[in-house]
């Protein structure tokens, strides 16, 4: 089905081999890539085309809707909705920084010091996918809940103090605060840093370690001039890999926050399923894409990797 | 304090995985809970009734049985649209390459609230009727980009030569791919296929938009937070745990026998 016919004289090319036989044959590879392909238009590039013509619609839910190039809707919802867009990207800002300063230790340690350990931690940090995100987000609750050890424990220490002054939290509470939302963006997505993390350290040869040693580096000068720039492209990965999700999410904004935690997703949501106002959200839901993919486009070319899968 | 900072790594990587895995520890102690009122958040007394008739709430196991029923198909379905798309990428050249790429990629690189969104429209203008076609549909879409990165993987780094070998030794084409191709492509189509089988089952954005009134187990759950947390809920995200890891350990022990064995030769 795939068999390819290699030419005689290369041997064993890299490369896949060009194909100089029948037509049926040149054709192999469309009919395999069609269904998919065809999958991926109709569930994927078609739907974002009905939802831009959607945001430029007008009318009512009771006489329908209608394009009218009414472009101003994307005005409106801008300077209605702008408070939950920097909400947004503020806290999964916030919590794609703090995944990565509590991932690079841990996937340091899988990488570095585990020995024999090694997979046992691997699996100790793939095992809380074993059980539906939902319901260990709601496991915050009971965590952070008034009065409990920890919210106890924070206030004792002086934490909730530095974080009421910060706006993060509000006198002794953490549920419905801030912090409570970006504790639960970090801890969702925290293994979608440690994985790629985890994978770019484990490639840097030790013996890189031991030579910058021989040559009078101290570990922390190893570490910045050795480790770190080595590990990048698990560090834009892991980025990535968490702030994307992070900046669209509603789940951890919806059960540990209160109104005045609403991010952006929030918005989209309510407008599409309870509202009803269909061009809004499909002209809030096109911003948020383009606010992803600008901040993504241009990290990218700062951080100066391209190969990111 | 020199030890300390000798092993500091040591400690927050530690601390680390403790915020990692503590919600899975009070899920699984809280299923043995007997809560005052209807959500199970705090503390009252020790209780098996819940890991006694985990089925006890009114459309609980129904929920799940859907969801694993969606994931199994969703699996399917990604899993050999993917797989295809992925032998043609790596197998092939031809023109339209970059765009196919960007057309798999695109899809992970998105926030799930505007794919979910967007497919909500698509929905609503046809007039479908929203529910448990159009979440396998949603389903089948997201997982797909996924299986083709996992397969990619695989077949790269498959070594060419083997597959001239067969055809030296008078293997028709189908017999290759039968023969040689897909045993050793094998585990990238098994690890896409239960990256798919996850994604779908613990899915809700796009499941939320696109479900209608049909009800999910992730759906379920959401419902739950609104109307009163059953116990039942972690008795079931407990098991699941369990199961996972019985499944992992076990398969590493198979591992670790099949190395031993080819060890001495």
């Amino acid at each position: 089905m795939t068999v390819t016919e290699a030419p005689p004289t290369s041997p064993a090319p890299a490369r896949p081999p060009v194909h100089r036989t029948s037509v049926r044959r040149r054709l192999v590879p469309y009919w395999l890539l069609l269904p998919g392909v065809l999958w991926l238009v109709v569930f994927f590039v078609l739907p974002l085309v009905y939802q831009a013509s959607t945001s430029v619609q007008t009318g009512s839910l009771e006489q329908g809707f209608e394009v009218t190039w009414h472009f101003a809707t994307y005005w409106d919802a801008l300077t209605e909705y702008y408070p939950q867009f920097l909400r947004s990207l503020l806290y999964a800002g916030t919590a794609t920084a703090l995944c990565l300063l509590l991932g690079y230790p841990l996937a340091y340690l899988i990488a570095f010091k585990a020995g024999r350990w090694r997979n046992l931690l691997l699996v100790l940090v793939i095992a809380p996918f074993f059980t539906s995100f939902l319901i260990r987000t709601l496991a915050w609750k009971t965590i952070l809940a008034d009065g409990g050890p920890v919210v106890e424990v924070l206030n004792t220490v002086g934490v909730l103090d530095v974080t009421s002054w910060l706006g993060m939290t509000a006198g002794d509470r953490v549920l419905a605060t801030p912090l409570a939302v970006v504790t639960g963006l970090t801890y969702n997505f925290l293994p979608f840093m440690i994985l790629p993390l985890y994978t770019s350290l484990e490639r840097i040869d030790p013996r890189l370690h031991e030579a910058a040693g021989d040559l009078y580096a101290k570990p922390s000068t190893t570490f910045r001039k050795v480790t770190f720039p080595l590990s990048m492209p698990g560090v834009v990965s892991g980025t990535l890999l968490t702030f994307i999700p992070a900046s669209g999410d509603y789940v951890n904004a919806q059960l540990l926050g209160s109104t005045d935690t609403r991010m952006i997703g929030n918005v989209i949501q309510s407008q599409f399923l309870r509202v009803l106002d269909y061009p809004t959200a499909a002209a809030l839901s096109f911003i948020l894409m383009a606010v992803v993919l600008i901040t993504v486009t241009v990290y990218i070319r700062r951080a100066g990797t391209e190969d990111l899968v | 304090m020199q030890w300390l900072r000798r092993n500091l790594v040591v400690i927050a990587g530690l601390l680390t995985l403790a915020y990692l895995i503590l919600p899975n520890i009070i899920v699984m102690v809280f299923s043995f809970n007997k809560p005052a009122g209807r959500f199970n958040y705090a503390w009252r007394e020790f209780s098996t009734d819940a890991w006694r008739d985990p089925c006890g709430v009114a459309d609980l196991c129904g929920s799940l049985t859907l969801s694993l029923q969606i994931a199994l198909w969703a699996t399917i379905g990604a899993t050999v649209l993917g797989a295809m798309i992925a032998f043609a990428l790596v197998r092939y050249r031809f023109r339209v390459r970059g765009t196919i790429n960007s057309l798999i990629f695109l899809p992970m690189a998105m926030p799930e609230v505007v794919m979910a969104a967007s497919l909500l429209t698509l929905f609503l203008n046809l007039g479908a009727e929203l529910g448990f076609w159009t979440i396998l549909i949603a389903h089948t879409m997201f997982c797909l980009s996924f299986v083709v990165v996992a397969v990619k993987a695989r077949v790269m780094s498959m070594d060419p030569r083997l597959e001239e070998a067969a055809r030296d030794l008078y293997a028709g084409p189908v017999q290759t791919f039968l023969r040689v191709t897909l045993p050793i492509a094998a585990p990238g189509i098994a690890a896409g296929a239960m990256l798919a089988f996850a994604l779908s089952f613990d899915d809700f954005i796009i499941t939320n938009f696109n479900s209608g009134n049909t009800v999910t187990f992730p759906m379920f759950v959401w419902g739950s937070a609104q109307r009163g947390t059953p116990v039942q809920i972690n008795v079931i995200g407990t098991a699941m745990f369990a199961l996972a890891v019985l499944i992992v350990a076990g398969g590493q022990i198979v591992t670790n026998r099949r190395r031993k064995r080819a060890l001495p030769q």
